[in-house]
């Protein structure tokens, strides 16, 4: 029948608790995971989480599972620009990692969904991804695989009949909460007490990341804990290039149809032009055009190519974006709406090199993966 | 804390109402058989500042260009554009060219208010050279609009004795200068205003829009005018008269008998705010009295623009915010006064400025 039910190599299983409210034990450098009160971990349900993320029969032409995109053996990511669905379809953004996205507070890189749950239902029947007409194919298959009956039994103790989307989600959504890793050289340094677990040019980039750098006021590093995210929206000019002296058209055109009923999900990973509306596509917020959600920068050597339409694919050039205040070549236009956060900051050479070893240093050990410079060289 | 999904989606929806584009106005009409809904955007205080040869400010310049970079994208388009005054910080004619330019890139009729750093150097003469007249009126379905220069001042202290120009302009705008001098619309444009007014029937509603507020707050940051008053007593007989003014970089609203008061923001900086934000060479005007300000990290936080709806001849204002919620000032038919949609009730009260 296809289904793996082995762990993912590589990613450190927390403990876990019987106790449905009692938050699970967390890794150097991380808060304790936030487990919602109706949907408790159990080592059974996590199990089916797993299988059912693994399981490629849930797209149009049976080739593509939440693994597909979120692939284990590379930081549940793809090392992709942006992502192939079925039939090699492509959309217009990049796969976030999975691992710690159970600290998240919204979901997907315009955060249209609020949680792990509602997230995890859109793919399937995206038409660049899973490509399903709707979600029957999920519902039958897990209605009728002798595995996933005896599982769903176990762990929903519902009858085959009685399975619903939620059992899906919920089930796919406590798997993702046991994708948690921090304990990086970083963590040891400044958590752990360890002076030796960064290289100097790591420390000297830390220094840059909360000072020169301005990294630490979006990238969130907390006394004790560092998620890396404020999970807040910012427009940091990337893909503006592209949309440049069409913003009005695009957001007009985008308004209507979503008026019309058009729906987000779909919109903006099969409309490229729309897609650069970022947050605003779904609050139609004026002061969110373009932002996008400011992601983890935890295990981001394992995780290039970089922002939300995958356009840079180094981090060498992430940091000289930033340099430049929001854009890499110094004669490309900037955004009108790009956030009040965005500016020159001015970096030397060194520092951007040592800048950039911080940010090898939050890569945590025993997550697979290929360092983005050997991604580049490839 | 984490929410379920219901809440979030109540939580969004709730946003949706304060923050999505106020574009779908009530049905209802004003004005006697002249029932006709419009909305107009407002951007104030840009402060554009020359530094040397093409250069300028760059965090002013994001601000005026992030304004009309949004206002740009307002479906269905504002009726027109009001500019609140100061677009330059010391009233060159680089500097009003330079903000004109960028200008140049809204969509939209726009009407200018004249503000104190656009005039203090030549007396509005470049001002005026570009722009036409600094006070006027216009009818616009059905409202009458009036544009008042508020920012005259006694004329011993426009006229003498001053070393250069540019030292009375700086002298006026320093904040707390013993040796300042307050606002006013001065008598040849109150009689100006006193025979516009005369010719509008006392059921038009009337929007007068200045620089600085046509009512007395503080007078060390000349949040003030001096005939404010006398104004005043001119609107007293319309059932609906309305006062947009900027200068302050804040959000204010009052209401003195049947006159409403609305503040507009600034695209440069709010005020008050902290020395905290001095993190760098700073290009603000010195300070004396500091208060917290939400987010140091964002040069845009606590500035921003405003849409504002005259579905019932009396205004709505709908501040557009970045990095920050937007907020909602509407009149409240009931209690005949302006009310702020968020934070109106005590349990949701913004917690008063406390020094740190």
């Amino acid at each position: 029948m296809g289904v793996r039910w082995s762990p993912p190599a590589g990613v450190m299983f927390v403990g876990l608790v019987a106790s449905s409210l009692a938050p699970l034990a967390a890794p150097l450098g991380l808060p304790p995971v936030p487990i919602p009160a109706d949907n408790p971990q159990t080592p059974a349900k996590i199990a089916l989480g797993e299988a059912l993320f693994n399981d490629p029969r849930f797209s149009a032409d049976g080739q593509v599972s939440c693994a597909t995109c979120h692939d284990p053996a590379k930081a549940f990511t793809d090392n992709l620009p942006v992502s192939k669905g079925f039939r090699d379809m492509t959309g217009t953004r990049n796969a976030p990692t999975v691992i710690n996205s159970a600290y998240l507070r919204t979901l997907f890189w315009d955060g249209r969904e609020p949680d792990l749950e509602g997230q995890s239902k859109q793919p399937p029947v995206n038409p660049v991804e899973g490509g399903l007409a709707d979600h029957q194919t999920i519902l039958r298959i897990m209605r009728n695989d002798p595995a996933y009956v005896k599982a769903i039994r176990e762990v929903f103790q519902v009858e085959p009949a009685a399975v619903t989307l939620k059992h899906f989600a919920q089930a796919v959504a406590s798997f993702q909460r046991t994708l948690v890793a921090g304990d990086s050289p970083f963590d040891r340094y400044f958590y752990g007490g360890d002076k030796t677990a960064m290289s100097q040019s790591a420390i000297r980039g830390l220094a840059v990341f909360t000072g020169q750098g301005r990294c630490v006021s979006c990238h969130v590093i907390e006394q004790t804990q560092a998620l890396f995210t404020d999970n807040r929206f910012h427009n940091i000019g990337v893909g503006f290039k592209h949309i440049r002296g069409k913003e009005e058209e695009i957001a007009a055109r985008f308004l209507a149809a979503k008026k019309s009923g058009a729906d987000v999900d779909v919109t903006v990973l099969t409309d490229p032009d729309a897609s650069e509306l970022g947050r605003f596509a779904v609050t139609e917020n004026l002061t969110q055009v373009g932002s996008f959600k400011t992601p983890t920068l935890r295990n981001i050597d394992l995780t290039a190519p970089y922002m939300h339409d995958g356009s840079l694919q180094t981090l060498e050039d992430v940091v000289e974006f930033y340099d430049h205040g929001g854009r890499l070549d110094l004669d490309d236009p900037l955004s009108g709406f790009l956030s009040g956060g965005i500016r020159p900051l001015g970096l030397s050479d060194e520092q951007e090199a040592d800048l950039i070893a911080f940010l090898k240093s939050l890569t945590s050990p025993n997550v697979a993966g290929t360092p983005s410079s050997a991604l580049a060289s490839q | 804390m984490r929410m379920n999904r219901r809440q979030f989606l109540k939580a969004g929806g709730a946003l949706l109402a304060a923050g999505a584009l106020p574009v779908s106005v009530v049905e209802a009409s004003f004005g006697r058989a002249r029932p006709e809904n419009f909305t107009f955007a407002y951007i104030s205080d840009s402060h554009i500042t020359h530094l040397k040869g093409s250069e300028f400010v760059r965090n002013w310049d994001r601000g005026l260009i992030r304004a009309i970079s949004e206002c740009n994208l307002l479906t269905p388009r504002p009726d027109f554009i009001l500019y609140g005054g100061d677009l330059a910080q010391l009233g060159m004619p680089e500097e009003i060219d330079h903000a004109l330019d960028l200008m140049g890139g809204l969509r939209g009729k726009v009407h200018y208010v004249m503000g104190e750093h656009d005039y203090y150097l030549d007396l509005g003469d470049h001002w005026r050279k570009r722009l036409g007249p600094d006070h006027y009126s216009f009818d616009h379905k059905g409202v009458h609009f009036v544009v008042l220069n508020s920012i005259l001042t006694y004329d011993p202290w426009t006229h003498g004795p001053w070393d250069t120009p540019m030292a009375r302009m700086k002298a006026m705008a320093r904040l707390d200068n013993p040796k300042g001098s307050p606002f006013m619309v001065g008598a040849a444009q109150r009689q100006w205003l006193r025979q516009d007014l005369d010719r509008v029937n006392r059921r038009t509603p009337v929007v007068v829009v200045s620089h600085s507020p046509l009512q007395r707050i503080f007078k060390g940051w000349n949040f003030w005018t001096e005939d404010a008053e006398e104004i005043q007593a001119l609107l007293k007989r319309f059932k609906k008269a309305t006062v947009l003014y900027g200068h302050v970089h804040q959000i204010q609203y009052n209401q003195i008998g049947n006159i409403s008061f609305h503040a507009v923001m600034a695209t440069a900086w709010p005020w008050p705010y902290p020395s905290s934000y001095a993190q760098a060479e700073s290009h603000l005007p010195k300070l004396t009295i500091e208060m917290n300000r939400a987010d140091p990290f964002f040069e845009r936080d606590a500035t921003g623009w405003q849409l504002i709806n005259l579905h019932t001849g009396k205004v709505d204002m709908h501040y557009l915010l970045p990095e920050n919620r937007n907020r909602s000032v509407v009149f409240d038919h009931r209690l005949k006064r302006p009310i702020d949609q968020r934070y109106r009730s005590g349990a949701d009260r913004i917690p008063p400025q406390i020094h740190f």
